[in-house]
C-alpha cells in the first residue's frame, strides 16, 4: 500500500502558505493617487499640504486622504476621474508651481505593507502612460571619438615639432600626412603610442609618409557603449525632473533606449524634454565692430561670431567663451522683476571666469546664447547650421549691460515662462552625449488601462468558471479537487509575479487565463489515466498511484515543449510579448507543481487513507 | 460523465489518404492566401501610426475619413474598435517622414473634427523598428521549432520528433492562412499567440507519442505498428478532446470579454486549438507510420531518462 511521504505534505503546505501571503496584497487592489512635488524641488510642508488640499476642496474633487511622504504630497482617490480632475485643479490653481504625477498606491492594510509585501507591478497597458523607444546615434559617437583623436594628434605633432601637411578624419579613419623628411617614428608614437585600441597602417604618397589610424572593433564598441551609458544617465535625470513615479529607463539591444513613464498622459512635453539638446553659452558682446555692417558684407571680424537675437537684430559676440551650460551646478526657474528667469549657479571654475569677465568688462554688454541641436526629418528646413541631418540652431536670447560684478550665481532672462522652466530642467539634468531620436512611441490613456484590467479579470473569471463546472461535472469529486488545485495555481502565479516584481500586462493576464486551460490538462491526463487503470481492473489505491505515475512523463514532456515556445517569446519578444512569455513560463512551473504535488497530496489526504475503498469518484 | 464508456477503436491511420488530402489543401490554400491576399499587417510590423479614439456619441466614420483625406491622409484606415463609439485610425507613414509629427498632426485633425474625441491610445512605430520586430518574430519562430525538435529527438526518437514538428509546422501555416483570409489585423500579440499555439499543438502530439512509446515498449510481439499506433490515439482520445474543451473555454472567454486588444490574440489561439487538435490526431501519428516507425526504433534508446521517469 502506497503512502505519500510526509515531506510532501510539508512542502505543499509551506508553498501554499507562502504563496497565499505573497499574493495577498494583490487582492486589495490599487487606488489612483497623485504625487505632488514642487517645481523647484523644495519640500512641501504642512502649510503647502493645506494649500493643495484647499485647491481640491475649492474644486469639489473628492479624495480619500492626503499625506506627506519624503517631501512629496500623496493624495489618494477612489476613481481615476477624480485623480485627473485633481491634477487639473492643482495645475490651474497654481500654474507652474507644482509637478503632479499620476500614480497608484496599493490599498492593502498597513500590516501587509509593514512586512514588505508588494502587489504585482502593473504594465503601462494596465495603468496608462507612455512608452518611448529611442535610437542612439552611435555613428555620431564614433565621429566624436575620431574628431577628438585627430585633435590630440594635431596637438601632439605640434608639441613634438613633427612637421605634417594634414590631419583629417576620413570615414572611419584619421589620416595623418607628414611632410617629407619628418620623423615617422616620432609620429607613430604620437598617433598610436601604447594604445591597443588603435591600429596603424602606413602608405607612401609622393615621398611623404601617410599614417592611417583606425579604431579596433573593441574600441568602437566601447565608445558606443559609453555614449549609450551617458545618454541613459542623462535620460534618467531628465525623467526624474519630470516628476514621474516609478519610471523605467533601460537599454534595449545594441543602440536603443526604452523609456516607460507610467501615469504620463501628454507625451509631447516628455518627448520635448527627453530628446532636447538645448544648452546655453555666455559670451561678451564685441563692442568694437558694427553687427549690421558684418551682416551686410558677410565679413565677420576675426575672433567674433554673428548671432541673431529673438527680435531679429544681428549681434556680434566674441568667440571666447566665458562659461557654458555644462558648467552649471544648479538651475531653477522663477521670476526676476516680473519676467520669467532661470536662476543659475556655476561651478567653481566657471564662477572664477565669470568674476574675471564681469570685473574687466563693467558697463559693457554680455549675451546669453541659446543652442538647440535637432535631428531633421526629410524635407525639414534647418534655420541654423546643418551637418548631415543634424541641425544646430543658435540664437542670442538676451543681451544685457553688466551692471555689477558677479561670479557663480545670476539669472538668465529673455525667455518665455515655459521655455525658462524647460531650460532650467535641461540644465539641471545634463546634456546628451550623442543625439537620440524617437523610433517608437505608445500612449495608453488611464481609462483604457482600467478597462483593460476589468476586461482581463472578467475573462479570467468567466473562463475559469466554465472550466470549473466542466471539470466538476465530468470528473465529479475528483474534478472538485482539480478546481481547488487550479485556483491555487492562479494564486501561485500571482505570488511569483509579486515576488519577482515582474510587471503584469494585458497579454500577461491572457497568459494566466491560458494557463488555467492548460493546467486543467495536467489534471485531465492524471484522471483519464486513473479511469483507465480502474477499467483495467486495478484496485482504487493502485489506480491512483499508477495514474499519477504514468501520467507524469506526458505532463512533463508536454509542458517542456510549451516552455520552449515561452522562452523563445521571452528572448525575442519586446514589451507586451515579454509579459505574455513571463506568465506563460511561470504558469508552467506552477502547473507542474500544483498538478503533480498538490493534487497528489489532496487526493491522498481524502481518499488515500481509506483502506476499504471500492470505487473512486472520478466521474 | 464520460464521452467514451469504453476505449474507442477508430482506425485513424487508414484515414490517411483523406486527412493528408485535407491538410495539403489547407496548406496550399494558406500559402496562396498569404501570397496573393497577404496578411493585414499591423503597424507593429509595417511602421506607422495607430490611434484609438473614444467618442461620447457614435461618430460618423465618413466625416472622420473626409477630415483625414482633406489633410492628405488618403490611405488612412478608419474602423470601429470594440464598440460603436470607439474608432481606430491607422495610417502608414512613408519612409523619411517623421512618424511622431504625423501622429501629432492626426490627433489634431481628429480633435478639430470633433472636440469631444478622447484619444485613448496612440502607437507610433518607426519603419526600422517594424523591420526589426518582423526579424525578431521570424527568429522566435525558428528558435521554437529547432528547440522543440532537439528536445523531442532527445526524449523520444527521430521519426517521432520529425512527425511532431511537421504536424506542428502545418498549424501556424494554417492560422496565418486564416488571418490572411479573414484580414484580421496581424500584430505582435497575434504572433505571440501563434507561437503559443505551436507549443500547445505539440503538447497534444507529445501526449499521443508518449502513449505510443509506452505501448511499443510494453506490448509483446504480435501486434502490428499500425494497430499499436491506432491504439495510442484511441486511448488518449478522451483526454485530447477534454483538453481541447478546457482550453477552448478559456480562450473563448478571452475572446468575448478580454477587450478589443486581445481579439486577434484569442482568435489565433481558437483557430490554433482546432487545427492543433486535428493535426495531433490525424497527421502526427500518420506521418510517423509512413516513416515506418517500429518498436525497434524505440528499443535502442529504451527508457531515455530513467531519473525523470523515476519521479512520481
Amino acid at each position: 500500500m502506497y503512502q505519500t511521504p510526509p515531506w510532501r505534505y510539508w512542502l505543499v503546505g509551506i508553498v501554499l502558505v507562502a504563496g497565499f501571503f505573497l499574493a495577498l496584497p494583490n487582492f486589495f487592489g490599487d487606488e489612483p493617487a497623485i504625487q505632488v512635488v514642487r517645481e523647484d524641488r523644495g519640500a512641501i510642508d504642512a502649510s503647502g499640504q493645506e494649500r493643495i488640499v484647499g485647491f481640491l476642496e475649492a474644486d469639489n474633487v473628492p479624495f480619500n486622504n492626503a499625506y506627506l511622504e519624503e517631501d512629496r504630497l500623496v493624495v489618494r482617490f477612489s476613481d481615476v476621474d477624480a485623480q485627473i480632475r485633481a491634477r487639473d485643479a492643482i495645475s490651474e490653481a497654481a500654474p507652474g508651481e507644482y509637478i503632479v504625477a499620476l500614480t497608484s498606491a496599493p490599498r492593502s492594510p498597513a500590516w501587509v505593507r509593514a512586512i514588505g509585501l508588494k502587489p504585482m507591478s502593473l504594465g503601462l497597458d494596465l495603468r496608462g502612460g507612455v512608452y518611448f523607444l529611442y535610437e542612439v546615434d552611435i555613428r555620431a559617437a564614433l565621429d566624436q571619438a575620431l574628431q577628438r583623436l585627430a585633435q590630440d594628434i594635431r596637438a601632439g605633432l605640434r608639441k613634438e615639432r613633427v612637421q605634417y601637411q594634414a590631419v583629417a578624419v576620413r570615414g572611419d579613419t584619421v589620416e595623418v600626412l607628414l611632410r617629407p623628411g619628418a620623423s615617422v617614428d616620432a609620429a607613430r608614437k604620437i598617433v598610436k603610442g601604447d594604445d591597443p585600441g588603435i591600429t596603424l597602417t602606413e602608405n607612401q604618397i609622393d615621398g611623404a609618409t601617410q599614417l592611417v589610424a583606425t579604431f579596433t572593433p573593441e574600441r568602437i564598441k566601447q565608445r558606443q557603449d559609453l555614449a549609450i551609458e551617458q545618454n541613459l544617465t542623462t535620460l534618467r535625470n531628465r525623467v526624474d525632473e519630470l516628476g514621474v513615479s516609478e519610471p523605467i529607463v533601460t537599454r534595449q539591444g545594441l543602440d536603443r533606449i526604452e523609456v516607460q513613464l507610467p501615469g504620463v498622459q501628454d507625451p509631447n512635453q516628455a518627448i520635448r524634454v527627453l530628446g532636447a539638446t538645448a544648452t546655453v553659452e555666455f559670451r561678451l558682446v564685441d563692442e568694437a565692430n558694427n553687427p549690421y555692417e558684418a551682416m551686410e558684407t558677410k565679413r565677420v571680424p576675426i575672433g567674433s561670431k554673428l548671432y541673431m537675437t529673438r527680435e531679429g537684430a544681428p549681434v556680434l559676440l566674441k568667440r571666447d567663451l566665458i562659461a557654458s551650460g555644462d558648467q552649471l551646478t544648479d538651475a531653477t526657474s522663477g521670476f526676476s522683476e516680473g519676467r520669467p528667469a532661470v536662476h543659475v549657479t556655476l561651478d567653481a571654475r566657471a564662477g572664477q571666469q565669470m568674476l574675471k569677465a564681469t570685473t574687466e568688462n563693467l558697463g559693457r554688454r554680455m549675451a546669453v546664447v541659446y543652442i538647440e541641436k535637432k535631428r531633421l526629418a526629410e524635407g525639414e528646413v534647418c534655420k541654423g547650421t546643418r551637418s548631415g541631418n543634424e541641425c544646430t540652431e543658435e540664437e542670442s536670447i538676451s543681451v544685457a549691460t553688466i551692471q555689477g560684478v558677479f561670479s557663480n550665481r545670476f539669472q538668465i532672462t529673455g525667455l518665455m515662462a515655459a521655455e525658462a522652466q524647460e531650460l532650467a530642467l535641461l540644465l539641471r539634468a545634463g546634456s546628451l552625449a550623442t543625439p537620440i531620436f524617437l523610433v517608437e512611441q505608445r500612449t495608453i490613456g488611464p481609462t483604457l488601462g482600467q478597462d483593460n484590467i476589468d476586461n482581463g479579470i472578467k475573462a479570467l473569471a468567466f473562463g475559469a468558471l466554465l472550466t470549473f463546472i466542466f471539470l466538476a461535472v465530468y470528473y465529479s469529486k475528483f474534478g472538485m479537487v482539480a478546481n481547488v488545485v487550479l485556483i491555487m495555481n492562479v494564486v501561485l502565479i500571482v505570488a511569483l509575479m509579486s515576488l519577482l516584481q515582474a510587471s503584469l500586462s494585458l497579454p500577461g493576464i491572457a497568459g494566466i487565463v491560458l494557463t488555467v486551460g492548460m493546467a486543467a490538462d495536467a489534471n485531465i491526463l492524471i484522471y483519464e489515466r486513473i479511469r483507465e487503470e480502474l477499467r483495467n481492473g486495478n484496485s482504487p489505491q493502485a489506480a491512483i498511484h499508477a495514474g499519477f505515475d504514468k501520467a507524469f512523463s506526458a505532463i512533463a514532456d508536454s509542458n517542456v515543449t510549451t516552455m520552449v515556445a515561452g522562452i523563445a517569446l521571452f528572448v525575442f519578444g519586446t514589451g507586451p510579448i515579454k509579459g505574455f512569455a513571463v506568465t506563460l513560463v511561470l504558469g508552467i512551473f506552477t502547473t507542474l507543481f500544483s498538478a503533480i504535488m498538490c493534487s497528489r497530496v489532496f487526493i491522498d489526504l481524502i481518499w488515500g487513507r481509506r483502506k476499504r475503498l471500492t470505487t473512486l469518484p472520478v466521474g | 460523465m464520460e464521452f467514451f464508456k469504453r476505449t474507442p477503436n477508430i482506425d485513424f491511420i487508414s484515414m490517411r489518404p483523406v486527412t493528408y488530402g485535407i491538410s495539403i489543401v489547407m496548406i496550399i490554400g494558406s500559402i496562396l492566401l498569404l501570397a496573393f491576399k497577404g496578411l493585414n499587417l499591423g503597424i507593429d510590423f509595417t511602421g506607422g501610426v495607430a490611434i484609438e479614439v473614444h467618442y461620447p456619441q457614435p461618430p460618423d466614420h465618413d466625416r472622420v475619413r473626409d477630415a483625414l483625406e482633406e489633410a492628405g491622409f488618403t490611405e488612412a484606415l478608419v474602423q470601429s474598435f470594440g464598440s460603436s463609439r470607439d474608432l481606430m485610425v491607422r495610417v502608414m507613414v512613408p519612409e523619411g517622414q517623421n512618424v511622431n509629427e504625423v501622429s501629432a498632426h492626426i490627433q489634431e485633425i481628429l480633435r478639430t473634427a470633433d472636440p469631444d474625441a478622447e484619444v485613448r491610445r496612440t502607437e507610433v512605430v518607426g519603419p526600422q523598428v517594424g523591420r526589426d520586430l518582423t526579424e525578431q518574430g521570424g527568429l522566435a519562430l525558428l528558435f521554437t521549432f529547432i528547440g522543440i525538435l532537439i528536445y523531442l529527438a532527445f526524449r523520444f526518437e527521430k521519426k517521432m520528433a520529425l512527425g511532431t514538428v511537421l504536424a506542428a509546422i502545418h498549424d501556424p501555416l494554417v492560422i496565418l492562412g486564416f488571418f490572411a483570409l479573414a484580414q484580421i489585423p496581424f500584430d505582435l500579440s497575434v504572433l505571440a499567440a501563434v507561437l503559443a499555439v505551436i507549443g500547445y499543438s505539440i503538447n497534444d502530439t507529445v501526449v499521443i507519442f508518449d502513449r505510443v512509446r509506452e505501448i511499443f515498449l510494453g506490448t509483446r510481439k504480435g501486434a502490428s505498428s499500425k494497430e499499436m499506433l491506432n491504439q495510442a490515439v484511441n486511448q488518449t482520445l478522451s483526454r485530447t478532446l477534454m483538453t481541447t474543451f478546457s482550453v477552448l473555454f478559456v480562450v473563448v472567454s478571452l475572446y468575448l470579454f478580454g477587450g478589443e486588444t486581445l481579439k486577434g490574440f484569442s482568435a489565433a489561439i481558437i483557430a490554433g486549438v482546432f487545427v492543433g487538435t486535428y493535426s495531433s490526431i490525424f497527421v502526427g501519428v500518420a506521418l510517423a507510420y509512413d516513416m515506418k516507425l517500429k518498436p525497434q526504433d524505440l528499443l535502442e534508446i529504451k527508457k531515455s531518462d530513467p531519473e525523470l521517469d523515476a519521479l512520481p
